[in-house]
């Protein structure tokens, strides 16, 4: 970890969050399971979420993401 | 997020009126005693409700002398791998290198890169690929390893991983905006750390 606050590490220089690298890490690990367990992680992988803007006090119509893989 | 975590616990204290660290607390409580006692002068005949605090299971306590084991739990986002185990040793893949954790380790917060986790019990190893994550070991010696994604070392298919690596070198070498380099970066570390669990 680089400590006194020195520089960041490569991916968060690129602009991507932690978040965002550990999901590729994750997916990354899964895509290399062998058969059997691949098969079970590639359902662990999928998001389903639905996602509204608020304008004014209320909410527009949702839209559904649902999606195998990070965003 | 943690970066600044160890330069805080290096630091020396403050002044003894500034956060004391966990090494000096007993075992939490199980009761919240200022709740107890607002809610006896309020309403001394019915008995006090309980409260989240009285439900968990408390913090164990750091004790004075060295433990002989140390107890790991290890949880991942789907499932808990490894819950309140007593074992000798695990060795964590941190960022700063593969760091080896023994009863009464000092209370660390670390960054875990892709790596092997290997949990040591008497004769027996086992051995799992962390995807990345943080430990926490505490004073108590109690270590919380959590991973968005951990495998045992056999379930690695060593062929996705070479060809999993020769795509990843290739996309860093044609990459150009600062984000692709990125992601072909994190391709290259992880692909080369499952590489090397499958061979060492």
């Amino acid at each position: 970890m680089a400590s006194a606050g020195g520089a960041a590490p490569f991916w968060r220089a690129a602009g991507m969050t932690y978040i965002t690298y550990t999901n590729i890490c994750a997916n990354l690990v899964r895509n290399c399971l062998k058969e059997p367990f691949k098969a079970e992680a590639m359902s662990r992988e999928k998001v389903h979420f639905s996602l509204s803007k608020w304008v004014d006090g209320k909410p527009e119509k949702p839209t559904i993401r649902s999606e195998g893989s990070e965003h | 997020m943690f970066r600044r975590a160890t330069t805080l616990l290096r630091q020396p204290l403050m002044g003894a009126t500034s956060r004391r660290f966990s090494t000096d607390l007993p075992a939490a409580p199980v009761e919240d005693s200022t709740f107890v006692e607002a809610w006896k002068k309020v309403s001394p005949n019915v008995e006090a409700p309980k409260t989240p605090l009285a439900y968990m299971k408390p913090r164990p306590a750091t004790p004075t002398s060295l433990p002989s084991k140390l107890t790991v739990n290890f949880v991942l986002p789907y499932a808990s791998e490894l819950s309140a185990k007593e074992v000798d040793m695990v060795i964590v893949p941190a960022t700063t290198g593969q760091m080896g954790v023994l009863p009464g380790h000092v209370a660390t917060i670390a960054e875990l890169k892709p790596g092997v986790l290997s949990v040591h019990e008497g004769n027996d190893v086992t051995k799992y690929f962390i995807s990345s994550g943080f430990a926490f070991i505490h004073a108590n010696s109690v270590a919380d390893i959590i991973a968005v994604e951990a495998v045992p070392v056999d379930r690695i298919d060593v062929n996705l991983v070479q060809k999993g690596l020769q795509e990843f070198t290739q996309k860093l070498n044609s990459a150009t905006t600062d984000l692709e380099k990125a992601e072909a970066q994190i391709g290259v570390d992880v692909h080369s750390a499952l590489n090397s669990a499958l061979t060492g």
